[in-house]
Formats: structure tokens, sequence, C-alpha cells
């Protein structure tokens, strides 16, 4: 079973096979060629695939896929490889899929509020076509400049406003592609809703495990009048923590509201010089966006909530200029972090609102345990944590201890009635706590549905869902989910 | 009935169940078969606080209970099931995957939908999503039971964002042709106005605008038509949820002398069908109700020469099928979800397709 498998006699078998499919430019076999895809945004992990396809037509996809489905090689589809899991991470015998050519923005219908894509193009591409007619594609994941819509699709991204506009699933009406075996296929449709069960929520968020998306139709919202920010500091994590549930209590849905601890405002104000209270323990970012009526009230309510829960110091933005100012350093988290350590692990789990203080102080506890800087932004509105935790890769003492800490703050997530992927995939690098989070039946149940999407299991295989001998070789225990939450609650 | 119990009967099934709440929508989808297995006994709310905009609740609980619990709490499913003859529990709402007028402009059941317990037909107990907004550790299984009509499992427990009530609400009425009130939606749905719901029938397009004060009052006056008092208007749109309207009980009269009532999922705007029989179009286009006598092939032709469907939502003879079918490569990884959840064919067979 386990005999080495000859490297260069698959390459060349797979490059023979796919190389009347594609133009001669269009397949890359050459280790020089396939290294630059070697990972993706998750940069400690890689690998290099056998080949490299870069189709430019859906005939060729279907033509790849099928040569690929005959041969029982992986096929991994990769978009712009902004991903943080490591879910475009090739397979050592695999083909990496790269749809970038895929770049046309086929149509924008203004007045049936959509956009027709294919699945190369980057995310506010689509804003910037849909712009000149008042309207906007609403997910805006920070990397927008880049990522593509496929590879939105195939995470089901978020972004700092889903609290109001929902993630991708609440935005795209229908996907075009292929399944493992080339086949066309169509999930969704033109309308709301599509006949039978709703397959466009499966493959939303699958990780390019059900199928391979090449084209989309996506909802455009019109695009607010205004949009205004309230910057508040707090001299307490917990009064922050306890002023993000007060808003919600007051029936508001902000259109973002965001929360950095104070390590991070200061990596930050370093990096942007945009004038963060440097003092504060935490920093909220509140926004309102509508009209002019809606938000002149919008601003007025919030700024009472935040000052009657302890804020020492609310601003409100004045402008448009300044609103963007107050945003710029939570946009550039990572980057600044990037500069105040040699390496940083993002972690990205999502935990109930009301326990936002209480990781962020557990958080505190595992910098000292495993010796390591931590610091912290949150999309706070809807609970997700973004942990960065600073470390050396160069010490493999510090790599281990950081893998260490993110598994317990992601643990720590699932026992708080959290999850351990709140937006940015489970990959290659969420496996193991996956384990934490589902029963053995649980996991099963999803390896099954792979596998009524994808009977060979070519597509991305060993992602997302871990096999059941690797859960049982981790020997974490499955946390029941919601065993500590909510008991003291009345039914009735 | 335990979890135990339920999953012990689910397992040792040889025969098919036909899992039933209310039984109040009974009349939709394909034929009833089988046993019945009620989830009466699982009532109750599991878990709400309001400021994490979530509920959960086990699935024989009435929608009826769970709504008057939320508006406590100034809060709601802003996705607005219908519940036929004030009946439905919380696992029928999700299992059919009706949404009501909101729908267009906030989403459906799905969209809401955080988490779900179900008992596959295997008899395991599965949980999947959770109570987060955000949320993408494997894949979304949740999501895909709304829908389902109870052919993946039986749902025990179901968590649903919930939303604040708006602060203020306002209706508008627009005397127009079906081809104009069409062209009204679409356009006004471009501009970033209030609007949460509209609906179209017999020569009147209202529109119900909702949100801040400020913002309802300034859209009001800048679209004009007439402000419908707030007693008529709530009766108005409480009727069309739940399908207890002047038009359905009208439908329900038609389909019991022989026609058929369609609901056609459309691109919100396709122009103005000429389809013989009567239509009211809500959820600003996107759907459309029709009463005729038309033969069922016609109505599929034509939902489908546009890019969209036609469910037979109410008929005495649904012979003609209840739901558009499939085409070849899903109807394929429809037969193998079915089979990797319930691999007996155990739980409510043929609910959605003759063979499924």
């Amino acid at each position: 079973m386990n005999a080495p498998v000859d490297l260069a006699a698959r390459r060349a078998a797979v490059a023979a096979a796919l190389a009347p499919l594609l133009p001669p430019h269009a397949l890359l076999h050459q280790s020089e060629q396939t290294t630059p895809y070697e990972c993706d945004g998750l940069t400690a992990y890689r690998q290099r695939p056998l080949a490299v396809a870069l189709p430019e037509t859906e005939a060729q996809v279907a033509a790849v896929l099928k040569a690929c489905h005959r041969l029982g090689v992986p096929v991994v589809a990769r978009g712009a490889g902004t991903g943080l899991s490591g879910g475009a991470m090739p397979h050592e015998l695999g083909v990496t899929l790269a749809l970038a050519k895929f770049n046309q923005i086929l149509s924008v219908d203004p007045l049936a509020r959509t956009a027709h894509v294919q699945c190369g193009v980057r995310n506010l591409a689509i804003s910037e076509a849909a712009a000149p007619l008042g309207l906007y594609y609403a997910p805006d994941p920070s990397s927008q400049i880049a990522c593509t819509i496929g590879g939105n699709v195939a995470e089901n991204s978020g972004g700092v406003h889903c609290l109001k506009y929902g993630l991708t699933l609440h935005n795209v009406l229908r996907v075009r592609g292929f399944t493992a075996e080339g086949e066309a296929v169509e999930f969704g449709s033109e309308a709301l809703d599509a006949p039978g069960l709703d397959l466009l929520a499966l493959v939303i968020g699958s990780e390019g495990m059900l199928a391979v998306v090449t084209e989309v139709t996506v909802k455009l919202v019109p695009k607010p009048r205004l949009a205004r920010c309230l910057m508040a500091s707090f001299d307490d994590v917990r009064k922050a923590g306890d002023a993000v549930a007060a808003i919600i209590a007051a029936g508001i849905i902000p259109a973002g509201l965001e929360m950095m601890d104070k390590p991070m405002t200061a990596a930050v104000e370093d990096f942007v010089h945009a004038g963060y209270d440097l003092t504060a323990e935490a920093i909220l970012l509140c926004e309102s966006d509508g009209t002019p009526e809606e938000v002149a009230e919008e601003i007025g309510r919030m700024e009472a909530v935040l000052r009657g829960s302890g804020a020492t110091d609310v601003q409100v933005s004045a402008d448009e200029a300044q609103r963007l100012k107050f945003w710029s350093g939570r946009k550039n988290a990572f980057p600044a972090s990037g500069r105040i350590s040699p390496d940083y692990m993002c972690m990205d789990s999502t935990i109930p609102r009301k326990h936002l203080a209480t990781i962020l102080l557990d958080i505190q506890q595992m910098e000292k345990k495993y010796g390591l800087r931590c610091a912290n932004v949150f999309h706070a509105g809807d609970g997700n944590l973004h942990p960065l935790i600073l470390f050396d890769a160069n010490d493999p003492d510090q790599l281990h201890r950081c893998e260490q800490f993110g598994a317990e703050i992601l643990e720590r997530s699932v026992a708080l009635g959290g999850t351990v992927t709140g937006e940015h995939g489970v990959g290659v690098e969420k496996l193991n706590s996956m384990c934490v989070q589902f029963s053995a039946a649980e996991l099963d149940q999803m390896l099954q549905l792979k596998a009524a999407f994808d009977p060979a299991g070519t597509l991305n295989p060993g992602k997302q869902i871990p096999s059941l001998s690797r859960c049982a070789e981790y020997g974490r225990m499955h946390v029941k989910r919601g065993l500590l939450a909510f008991s003291e609650l009345e039914r009735f | 009935m335990s979890f135990a119990e339920l999953q012990a009967q689910i397992r040792d099934a040889r025969a098919p169940l036909r899992i039933t709440g209310h039984g109040s929508k009974d009349f939709y989808g394909e034929a009833l078969q089988g046993e019945p297995l009620s989830t009466l006994a699982l009532n109750g709310v599991t878990a709400y606080e309001p400021s994490e905009l979530f509920i959960s609740v086990l699935a024989g609980t009435p929608v009826f209970d769970v709504e008057a619990l939320l508006a406590q709490h100034r809060q709601r499913f802003a996705f607005e099931p219908p519940r036929f003859g004030g009946k439905g529990t919380l696992g029928g709402m999700v299992a059919a995957g009706l949404s009501g007028p909101a729908r267009a402009a906030l989403g459906s059941v799905r969209d809401h939908l955080l988490g779900a317990v179900l008992i596959n037909g295997m008899g395991e107990l599965l949980s999947f999503g959770g109570t987060v907004m955000k949320n993408v550790a494997g894949f979304d299984v949740s999501r895909v039971l709304a829908g389902s009509m109870g052919q993946l499992g039986l749902i025990t427990e179901v968590t649903l964002k919930v939303m604040p009530l708006p602060a203020a609400v306002t209706t508008l009425r627009f005397e127009l042709d079906q081809s104009a009130a069409l062209m009204a939606m679409n356009r006004w749905g471009g501009e970033p106005l209030p609007i949460e719901a509209s609906a179209w029938w017999d020569g009147a397009l209202l529109l119900r605008l909702a949100g801040a004060g400020a913002a309802v009052d300034a859209a009001a006056r800048k679209l004009g038509g007439d402000v419908i008092p707030p007693e008529l208007a709530g009766a108005f749109w409480l009727g069309l949820r739940d399908q207890s309207d002047e038009f359905f009980v009208g439908a329900e009269r038609a389909v019991a002398g022989g026609a058929r009532l369609w609901r056609l999922s459309l691109p919100s705007t396709t122009p103005e069908l000429k389809l013989h029989g009567e239509q009211l179009i809500d959820w600003g286009g996107a759907q459309r109700w029709v009463v005729t006598p038309m033969e069922p092939a016609a109505m599929r032709e034509a939902a489908a020469a546009v890019g969209g469907h036609a469910t037979c939502f109410r008929s005495l003879d649904k012979s003609c099928g209840a739901f558009t079918p499939l085409t070849p490569p899903l109807a394929t990884i429809h037969q193998r979800l079915k089979a990797s959840f319930d691999p007996h064919g155990v739980l409510n067979p043929g609910r959605l397709y003759p063979n499924l």
C-alpha cells in the first residue's frame, strides 16, 4: 500500500493526459513553474502540485476535470490564492486548476440588480462596475482588492458589514460550474429560489470539495446615501464587550461593529497614524449607513448607548475623509501586525457576542502560558474574533507554541458555544479543531455528503472535513456545544 | 417521546415514516406516505437571548407561540413564515422552507437558519451549524434542511436568527396596472429606500416601508401614493403572509373546482406573463401566484422560458408533479444525498420528488 509513489512518472503521465486539452502556455509542470502555486494565503503550509492547469474556456475546465476523474487525479481549484486556511493548498499528487483567466464581468443588470460574473473576477471589481448605477456587491472581505468571487463562494466569505448585509450565501443567486466528473451543472437560479434541495447553500462555503464554480450571479444592493462612523474608547474590555451587546439589545443593527484591543491599537496607530486613543483598553468602531435621516437617528442612539455603557470618549466622523481614517487602522490590522513581529498567525473563531470580554481575558492568560504576544481585532457585531498571535517562524519552538495557542483559542471558542471558523474556512489549518467541534457521526455525515457530489473523491481531497482516523489520532474530545450555555434560561 | 425513542423508532423502521407536526402543510409537495411520526412532544424554547439575535427551539413548538415570545422582546422572524390556519411548527416551517412577503428584502427561512439538530435515517442525532451568524466550519448542512420536506432527516431543533422589529412601518397604495407595477417595484428596488415588502393584485400595488421613523417618513414623501391606515395595512400583510386573504380564499375555492394554484418563482424583472387566470405578485416581482385551469406543462414552460420555475402549490390532482423536475446532474446528486442521509429511504419518501 505504502510503496513510494514515483512522482516524476506520475507528473509525466498527467502532463501527457492534459497537454492535448490545453494550449501549451496553459499547462505548467516544471518545478520552477509550479512553485508560485505551492501555497495560498496560509504560507506556513506549502506543497507543489504535480501540474497547474490554467484553462481559458469552460470547455477546457470540463476536459481537465474529465481527464483527472478518469485518472483518479485530485483537482484543487484556485482563484487569487488569498485564502487564509490553506483551502487552495495543492495536492502532492494533484492538479491545481487555476481559474484566474475567468476574469470577465459578463453583464450588470441595473433593473434586476444582479451581475453575472466569471469566477475569477475580483470582489471589489464587481462593486466598481456597479458603482455608476448606484449599486454595489455587499460582502467585503478585507482582501477584496485581490480575492475573487469564485474564492468567496468557496469560503462563504464575510467582511465587516455582514451583520447587516449578510455573507456570500445571502448575496449569491446562482452559480454555474462543473461536477467532479466534468459535467456542467447549475445551483440556484435567476429567481430567488430553485426547485429541489437547496444545493446552492451547500456549495457556498464548501471549499472546492463539491464542485468547481466558473460563473456566479450575484445580487447587487443600492449604495447607501451616507455612512458615518463612531469611534468609542473604553478603559475596560468588559465594558466594551457589554457595549456591543447593549447596542444590539437596543434594536440597532449597525452596518459595522468592530473592536480592537490595546496592543492592536498601538500596532495600527504606528502604521497609519489615524489618531487612535492609545490609552484605551479597547476601541469600538460603529458604523451607520442609510438615508441621511436614518443615519442621524441611528448615530444619536448608538452614541447614547456607548456613553451609557461607560465609553471614556466617543468621536463621530464629520465627513467621509474622517470616516475612512477611523477605518484605516482596522483595515490595516494585518499588515500592521506584520511590522511588529516577524510572523503572525491569524485565528478566526466566532463566539456569542456576550463572551467577547471573557475570551479577551482568557487570551491574555494564554499569552502568559505560551510566552507569546497576541493582538486582537474582532468583528464584534457578529462575535467573529481575529486574534493575531505574534511569533518568529525561524524558531521551531515558537511555531509549535503558536499552534498550541491557536488551538486553545479555538477549543475555548467551541466551549463558549461558538465555532472554530467564522469566515476563513477550515482548509488544512483547522482540520484538527473540527474534531473538537463535531462528533464522529457528524463528520461522517459530512464525508458522505461530499461523496454524494463527488463519489470518487477527486475534488480538493483532504480539506475541510477531517477523516475519522485523523481525529482519533488527534485524540481531543469532541466538546458538546451548548452544554454550558443558557442552562439558566427558563423554557416554555 | 424522547430523542432516544425517536432515534430508535427511525433506526428500526423498515417501512416509510411520515414526519408530522400540526399537519398544516400536508397539502404541499407530493403525496403523504407512511406511518405518522409526530414531533409535537418536542416542544419548547431551548435558548433565547435577545441581544444575541438568535433563538433555539424544539421542532414541535408552534410558530405562533415562538413569534409571540419574540414580539415581547420587540423582535421577529424577518422571513415571515406563513401559518396556514394559524398553525404550523418550527420543524415544519424549516422543512417546507416557505417565506412570506418580506422575503425579497430581508431573506428566506434558509437565510436565517443558523443551526439545526436532526435525526438521520440511521437514527443518529446530529448537530450542524450553531448559534452564531458567521460559521463556516464544515458543510452548511443545516441550511439544506430548509425546503427539504423532511427527506434528509427528522429535524429536532432549529436555531434561527431573529431581528429587531422596525421602529416605524407605513404602507402605501398605488393604482397601477401589472406592467407598471412590475416596473415600479424593480426600479424602486434599486434605490436606497426602506422597502420591506411589495405586492400587486387587482390593479393596486402595495408597498410596505419599514425602518427608522425618519427614513420611512422621507421615503413615503418621496414615493407618494396613498397611505393605508395601519390596521387595514396590517390585516392585508397578515392575510397575504398566512394566505388567508381574498385572493387565496378564492384560489382555494377554484382549486376545489378543479383549477390549480401555482407558485411561480421568476427573475423579478420578468414582464407581465399573459396567462389565463388570476395573478397576485409579491417579492418585488419575483414571486407570482396564479390560479388557473391551464395545463401544467404550459405553466412549467412559461416559467422555464424566463429562467424561473413553477410549483403546483395547491391542486386536487398533482400527477403533474408538485415541483419542477430537476436537470439530470442535479437529480443524480439528489438521489445520492438522500441515500447518504437516509439509506433505507424511510423518512418522508417521495415528498419532494416521487422517486426520492
